[in-house]
């Protein structure tokens, strides 16, 4: 099958971009800022980036708090099992985003049941990991291969975002941010310390169902931008870097939010004046961040 | 089957890959340590590709990283066991590392050469060449020879750090070697089943032994039993139905064997 996975479409537009677009820097910053925002295209990359960043620091956060990195890392993998899915069967991407996530997140809620055991509650996390993206490249396998784009699929693209794509991407992350809003105060109790929060009336075991499908709907719609591979990078960094910094709550999540946006902006604008890949500058910026927080706080 | 060279290849390396995977795998998820496994397998895309943009043996690359990931990663945590934070932070960054050398080489590479990023993450067992094949037996049973010596005392420092410490059991050592020994058998597995299925064969065939019994020889042989049968039952139906890929069905078998002892087994668990 030559190179047809790899020199998919991405790469095309890349080139396609470098000759007609891309004019490199040209040591004014005023032009190059303005240069950031002429095309339609990056206006809604950076749209995109934004919401998406907002959404991945307040869900991080929590995440981060309830040590469910590695719930969050599979179903940003299960991402990618729901795009080849909906590329197979031929129905909106989105919509394969969002059923697979929602699926594993109800899958992971079943798999840990109220008695955990640290280490086979991970075991069954592996399994599904493992079984989920297996499928994926069965779809994907399926598809014969003329498959354009599994590696944005898989690390995201910045490119050919459409207005109506960041339209949806608004909606979810408004209804992602306001079921935590709603549900902050006896989620940060049940997070902290679920036995006390039990003995006081809380709804652990519903809350923490319910986290896991705002985190499967927030991980399927960063996974549009960054692709299933890189979701973590801006669910996991900048809140473990706000968490290093910080431990009120409040101050946390609006410091994670912040650093996401900076590094997602930076990462944009960076991408956009190279050949490199948007998610390299993303996790690289923030994984900079998170051990200068290490280093000096 | 067994007549065509690739297939004898790709079980022959399959079931090296699977019993070190069983084995190794039964102390991962003793250990509650199936995460630092699944940045290993991000580690070993990430090392692999270095490889192909420099140029050199994809191998290298690929031994090198996992073995030195499981080293720093015993190295930055506590007791040998690195908070799940840090090493969600560090190999998100490692995979945007991975990222940028797939672009170097694919845009340097020649084309020929354009799904070695799929190879990487989803495996090629079956296209194997002897020297491959080779080096995964010659390194399935150093594995195995290590975990035979390391043993008795992995398994006191995993089950009770403080106690094995006191008694002069060099817990913090053991974990860091234990690490770099999951590094290697990563890398072994990914040329079996890729980088981004590899978590399954060492978390699921051991989850499923856990579940069945406390016992640690009976469930280390379950682990490598149940692991050796995926890679034959997986082998098997991808041959006969060549539309399925064997990686898939590998680690579909798996998941399939932890599905029936977790739905079978609330046995009994001395060990947790």
């Amino acid at each position: 099958m030559g190179g047809s996975w790899w020199s998919a479409r991405p790469t095309c537009t890349g080139t396609m971009l470098t000759s007609s677009v891309f004019t490199g820097l040209s040591w004014n910053p005023v032009d190059d800022v303005h240069a950031l925002f002429t095309y339609p295209f990056m206006q809604h990359a950076l749209a995109a980036g934004t919401i998406v960043a907002v959404m991945a620091g307040v869900i991080g956060w929590f995440m981060v708090l309830r040590r469910q990195t590695f719930a969050g890392h599979t179903l940003s993998l299960t991402a990618f099992t729901g795009a080849s899915a909906a590329v197979l069967a031929g129905v909106p991407i989105v919509l394969g985003y969002f059923t697979v996530c929602g699926l594993g997140a109800l899958a992971l809620a079943g798999a840990s049941g109220p008695r955990r055991s640290q280490g086979t509650e991970s075991a069954a996390t592996g399994s599904i990991q493992a079984f989920a993206l297996g499928l994926g490249f069965l779809f994907v396998s399926l598809y014969h291969g003329v498959l354009n784009g599994l590696d944005s699929l898989l690390f995201g693209t910045f490119l050919g975002i459409t207005s109506s794509q960041v339209f949806v991407l608004l909606v979810v992350a408004a209804i992602a941010i306001a079921l935590v809003a709603v549900a902050a105060r006896p989620l940060l109790f049940a997070s902290v310390d679920p036995d006390v929060a039990r003995a006081s009336g809380v709804r652990v075991q519903l809350l923490g169902l319910g986290f896991l499908l705002v985190l499967g709907l927030s991980v399927a719609e960063t996974s549009q931008i960054t692709g299933a591979l890189l979701v973590f990078a801006l669910l996991v960094t900048p809140a473990a870097t706000a968490q290093r910094l910080t431990t009120r709550p409040l101050a946390g999540v609006v410091l994670s939010v912040a650093l996401a946006l900076l590094v997602t902006w930076l990462g944009l604008a960076l991408a956009y004046f190279s050949v490199y890949p948007v998610g390299f500058y993303i996790t690289s910026l923030s994984f900079a961040l998170y051990v200068l927080a290490r280093m000096f706080a | 089957m067994l007549a065509q060279e690739f297939m004898r290849n790709a079980l022959i390396a399959g079931s090296f890959v699977g019993i070190a995977c069983g084995l190794v795998g039964w102390f991962v998820v003793l250990r509650a340590q199936v995460f630092a496994g699944d940045a290993l397998s991000h580690v070993a895309f990430t090392g692999a590709l270095a490889a192909a943009a420099l140029g050199i043996d994809i191998r290298a690359g690929l031994f090198l990283a996992t073995i030195l990931g499981g080293v720093v990663m015993g190295a930055l945590g506590d007791r040998a066991r690195a908070d799940d934070v840090v090493i969600g932070t560090l190999f998100a960054w490692t995979l945007g590392l991975g990222v940028l050398f797939l672009t170097i080489f694919t845009t340097n590479g020649s084309g020929s050469n354009g799904t070695a990023g799929v190879r990487v993450l989803f495996g090629s067992i079956f296209g194997l060449s002897t020297t491959d094949v080779r080096i995964s037996v010659v390194l399935a049973v150093a594995a195995v020879a290590v975990l035979a010596v390391l043993g008795r005392p992995l398994l006191f420092a995993s089950l009770d750090g403080a106690v094995a410490a006191a008694q002069g059991v060099p817990v913090r050592m053991i974990g860091l070697v234990f690490l770099g020994l999951v590094g290697l058998v990563a890398a072994q597995a990914t040329q079996a089943v890729g980088a981004l299925l590899l978590l399954g064969l060492l978390a699921a065939p051991a989850g499923a032994a856990h579940r069945l019994t406390g016992r640690p020889y009976l469930g280390l042989g379950l682990s490598a039993l149940f692991a050796l049968g995926s890679v034959w039952v997986g082998l098997t139906l991808s041959y006969v139905f060549p539309t399925l890929p064997p990686s898939t069905m590998i680690i579909s078998t798996a998941a399939g064997i932890y599905v029936t002892a977790r739905s079978l087994s609330p046995l009994r668990r001395l060990v947790g």
